[in-house]
């Protein structure tokens, strides 16, 4: 399928006029795959979201299927969903444009995932910035309860569920799937070390799974169109590598930063950088040239120019040193624009996020922020480029030096940023020159 | 039993072990701040990061690529662990550099200096040199976090020991993390100090001189200290402890971890307890009455007027006195001799007073002194509302029985006299002529009925601490001496006998218990509280489990060894 036929299925109803209400919702054929899936047994349900090869989109691109099936098999008692919608990586948002503009898919794919886990309790993790989802999602989940759609009972079922609709305090780290259900549970956002992971010990020491808000409007068109046909967009498996689990589906892409069109695009898996920019976001803007852009949330590092004609699918960022698709969330940085300057900007947010938890990342991401502060001051040295580096290096859960992957976010930019333009930051700081771009405001 | 492999050496773990506890049977340290044995693991200092593997039966050795913590990492057979590669060093290094960031390095006017593992750690671990060049960051110091705990806040190193203390052992959850990132911080909520009566364990819980005890602040250098392994004698628990002392003067109480007794923590009443032993209340010279000293220096003694007390040594002569005048009175009513045996005595003490009066004249009759308890079993982790926490959940009980060895000294009882006897039930009958109190309570112990009971008698003996109605009218006083200048057993609520050493001298002319009566009851020699508690495990019976003599840094389960209910 080529760009041009392309038609959006995720975002697909978004400005239909009073999209967000459950009638125009039915209207367009809402509920019919919830309806189809309650007809079905749970595990084919999981077996179908499994075929359709379907990937996390909150990051780390865990196949979802697979992912519901670690719950232990012989439960007793409850098991909880937990709906990832503390969507804070910088320059993300696309889960706040589908719970904005069409919150009955989000909340349908929901309640199958819910059945198919067996599910009878539902927490919607909503980060507290987004206030018109709060109040979106509330007015359709109560439209779900007076319409039988939640609660006992649904569609005449024998399947019962209830979702609570839960909002953050405004910390990125609460976007862990561990700090969330910290979170939830009313502690304070520390990532839990695992194992055990959440699959068998979850929120409130129970068997949980935790799904981005994305993932879930996935869902229905998958049980409504089969697998087969989820399939038929994106970068199927590399045969060579029998641990690429294939880039199927359709993916939100975030674009920001330099370009003349920024927004929202839902586009089959795959599309490169440089045909995204171009094609869907009007180009650079000014006329200028992209020096850098970050594939997918500033924690994935920096793509160079030459770099753009990377496909951003789950494997193609991590081919040119970044570490993966993240949110798919796109910043174009165009050559006007210094790279310390934006690499000081990305640190100052790590060190401002870091839960403070484990030594090398509360430590390790304000010290780099200092330093980086001291170069913007004039006042480097040419060693601070490899202490930033060994700082790079030694934080993060790939070197197993940190329980979450917060560190690994913050140590990415900087790699990749130091790696790809060490010449830049060689030559800032022999100049002794100030930044010229404003001081920020200090992190706390 | 799982054999690990630790840098090259194999040992045999316990199954239950991670890699800090397997690596320690090796003899090799993982260095660690936020694991602590009692506590729950939180695997965030990162400081006992190693590389673990495996060896498979064909012997070859498989290692992970990662560094994983050893404090969350469990054993199996086959596991190998390496703390000593390039990779681990580095962690190590490095991770030390970020503690020390933001920390003043004023080891110079630090309590923790010399027991600091920040200066063990990076004395053996880390870097001379930090490659920071920027300000640190610094923060305010807390003194208002608790009524016996300072807060040094840019000391800390964020491990969460005395967070998770509070919550899992005292569940009283006072302190907690606030704010985030490198600017977090322990702190309490607006006026709700950290004052449970655990509160002290977490100066030691801290690694680092962040958390300081203030009744020990700036008081001594802890390299001046020396230490004696002791048990707290403040309630029947029985906490192991050390007792830190300078030149006879006892400066702190810390808990030595003992898991047959206490485990690793005692209370805030024992630890700051101590005081009452350097009180200037306390007697320090051995007295007799007038009338004694006149009726001794009648018949013709060498040494001068006693009642002026006037001695090269003190002692000799009253001892020789007392043991002239419990001779007398028991020849004259032997029935009417009563012996009340402290249950702060030790039992060698016990033994040795109670085995010389018997001998002397087997009616003469002894009994436990009084019992002190106070309010009821106070049990911890406390629950949301300060409730007591349910049965098999406790963690840490302060006992009501407020004395170390009543189980040990109706044990000497029991065998010397049959039965236990209260010394009310004596006073109360009112038919004794002569008693032999020992004391060695810490607060006033003789209430109005033993006042009243004892009454004049025609010989009153008492060796005890402090002044008391009797000992303002005894024929004889002995002073002696306190928990801290003990040697000797004790057994504590469960029958655990413990040994205490003495840690200090007795001050001015006072002399420990065992010193009197080893005297006093004629015996050759020093006292040697491991002989007689050899002698002892020959001769009673339901301390036979005593006869071994040594008997442990952790002590010995009497009930276990003989397997008859002689302890109610």
């Amino acid at each position: 399928m080529s760009d041009s036929e392309f038609k959006p299925v995720l975002l697909g109803r978004v400005g239909r006029p009073n999209s967000q209400s459950l009638e125009s919702y039915k209207a367009d054929g809402g509920y019919k795959a919830l309806a189809k899936a309650l007809s079905m047994a749970n595990t084919d349900v999981i077996e179908t979201v499994k075929a359709s090869g379907l990937r996390g989109r909150g990051g780390a691109g865990f196949p979802t299927g697979l992912k519901w099936t670690f719950l232990p098999k012989d439960i007793n008692g409850p098991v909880y969903l937990c709906i990832n919608g503390d969507e804070s990586e910088p320059g993300t948002f696309n889960n706040r444009v589908l719970i904005e503009e069409d919150p009955h898919q989000v909340l349908e794919g929901i309640v199958i995932s819910s059945y198919a886990t067996r599910t009878t309790t539902a927490y919607f993790y909503l980060r507290y910035e987004y206030g018109r989802c709060y109040r979106v999602l509330k007015a359709a989940i109560d439209e779900m309860y007076a319409n039988n759609l939640l609660g006992k009972n649904i569609l005449g079922s024998n399947y019962s569920l209830d979702i609570h609709l839960h909002r953050g305090a405004c910390a990125y780290i609460c976007g862990e799937e561990t700090g969330l259900i910290e979170s939830l549970e009313g502690k304070r956002a520390w990532p839990r070390i695992k194992p055990p992971f959440p699959a068998i010990e979850g929120a409130f020491r129970r068997p949980t799974v935790v799904n981005n808000v994305e993932t879930m409007a996935c869902i229905p068109h998958i049980i409504e169109r089969g697998p087969e046909w989820f399939m038929t967009m994106g970068i199927p498996k590399d045969p060579n590598n029998p641990r690429d689990a294939g880039s199927y589906g359709p993916k939100l892409y975030c674009i920001s930063g330099h370009v003349n069109k920024p927004g929202l695009v839902e586009l089959p898996m795959g599309i490169t950088a440089r045909e995204l920019i171009d094609k869907h976001a009007g180009g650079v803007w000014k006329g200028r040239k992209a020096k850098a852009v970050v594939p997918g949330g500033i924690s994935m590092g920096f793509m160079s120019e030459k770099e753009l004609d990377t496909p951003l699918d789950f494997a193609g960022p991590g081919r040119v040193g970044c570490l993966g698709l993240g949110t798919a969330a796109v910043i174009v940085i165009d050559d006007h624009t210094s790279m310390v300057d934006v690499l000081y900007n990305a640190c100052r947010f790590f060190a401002h996020e870091s839960c403070g938890q484990c030594t090398p990342c509360r430590e390790g991401t304000a010290w780099s922020t200092k330093i980086l502060e001291r170069i913007r001051e004039g006042r480097g040295k040419l060693s601070d480029i490899d202490l930033l580096l060994e700082i790079s290096s030694s934080i993060g859960t790939i070197p197993g030096s940190t329980i979450c992957g917060l560190a690994d976010g913050a140590a990415w930019p900087m790699k990749t940023a130091i790696n790809k333009f060490r010449p830049e930051f060689e030559e800032y700081i022999k100049s002794g020159r100030k930044s010229e771009s404003r001081q920020l405001a200090g992190a706390h | 039993m799982p054999k690990v492999i630790v840098n090259d050496i194999e040992v045999d773990a316990d199954p239950k072990d991670n890699c800090i506890l397997a690596a320690r049977k090796a003899g090799v340290e993982i260095p660690h701040y936020c694991w602590h044995e009692a506590l729950s693991v939180v695997a965030s200092c990162r400081m006992c990061l190693v590389e673990v593997g495996e060896k498979k039966p064909d012997g070859t050795v498989v290692m992970g690529p990662k560094l994983v913590p050893g404090c969350q990492t469990p054993i199996k057979d086959g596991t190998v662990i390496k703390t000593d590669t390039q990779k681990v060093k580095t962690s190590q290094a490095l991770t030390l550099e970020l503690l020390l960031l933001n920390h003043p390095l004023d080891c110079s006017i630090c309590d923790q200096a010399g027991e600091c593992y920040l200066q063990d750690y990076t004395y053996k671990f880390g870097k001379a040199q930090s490659r920071l060049d920027e300000p640190k960051i610094q923060r305010e110091d807390k003194y208002h976090i608790g009524e016996q705990i300072a807060l040094f806040t840019d000391r800390c190193v964020m491990c969460t020991r005395c967070v998770r203390f509070t919550r899992e052992v005292s569940g009283t959850a006072e302190l907690q993390v606030v704010a985030r990132g490198s600017h977090e911080e322990i702190d309490v909520f607006p006026e709700t100090p950290c004052n449970n009566k655990l509160a002290g364990n977490v100066v030691d819980l801290c690694p680092v001189g962040a958390l300081c005890s203030k009744d020990f602040l700036y008081k001594k250098r802890v390299w001046w200290l020396k230490s004696a392994d002791s048990v707290c004698t403040g309630c029947s628990t029985g906490c192991s402890i050390h007792i830190d002392q300078n030149e006879d003067k006892v400066y702190r109480l810390r808990p030595r971890t003992n898991p047959l007794a206490q485990g690793h923590f005692m209370c805030d009443e024992g630890r700051f307890g101590f005081k009452y032993i350097s009180d200037e209340r306390r007697l320090t010279k051995p007295r007799v009455s007038e009338s004694i000293a006149l009726s001794k220096k009648s018949n013709g003694s060498k040494a001068g007027g006693l009642g002026d007390l006037n001695f090269s040594d003190p002692w000799s002569d009253v001892l020789e006195v007392t043991r002239t005048k419990i001779k007398e009175a028991i020849k004259t009513d032997a029935r009417g001799f009563v012996g009340v045996l402290s249950p702060f005595m030790t039992i060698e003490e016990a033994y040795l007073l109670a085995s010389y009066l018997k001998q002397l004249d087997s009616r003469v009759r002894l009994v436990l002194g009084p019992v002190p308890m106070v309010g009821t079993d106070d049990m911890y982790p406390k629950g949301p509302k300060g409730e007591a926490p349910e049965a098999g959940k406790v963690k840490f009980t302060i006992r009501a029985e407020k004395c170390p060895n009543r189980l040990g000294v109706e044990a000497v009882l029991r065998h010397f006299e049959g039965q236990v006897i209260s010394v009310a039930q004596v006073a109360a009958k009112a038919d004794a002529t002569s008693w032999y109190f020992v004391g060695g309570y810490q607060h006033g112990w003789v209430d109005e009925s033993i006042d009243r009971g004892v009454g004049k008698p025609s010989l009153l003996i008492v060796q005890d601490l402090f002044p008391s109605p009797l000992s303002d009218r005894a024929d004889i006083v002995l002073p002696s001496g306190s928990f801290a200048e003990r040697d000797g057993t004790y057994v504590n609520h469960s029958g655990l006998a413990q040994t205490a050493n003495a840690a200090v001298r007795s001050p001015a002319d006072t002399r420990s218990d065992g010193r009197i009566l080893m005297e006093l009851t004629e015996r050759k020699g020093l006292y040697n509280a491991m002989a007689i508690r050899k002698e002892i495990g020959g001769v009673i019976r339901s301390l036979a489990a005593l006869g071994v003599g040594d008997l442990g840094e952790n002590g010995v389960k009497l009930n276990a060894s003989n397997r008859e209910p002689v302890f109610s």
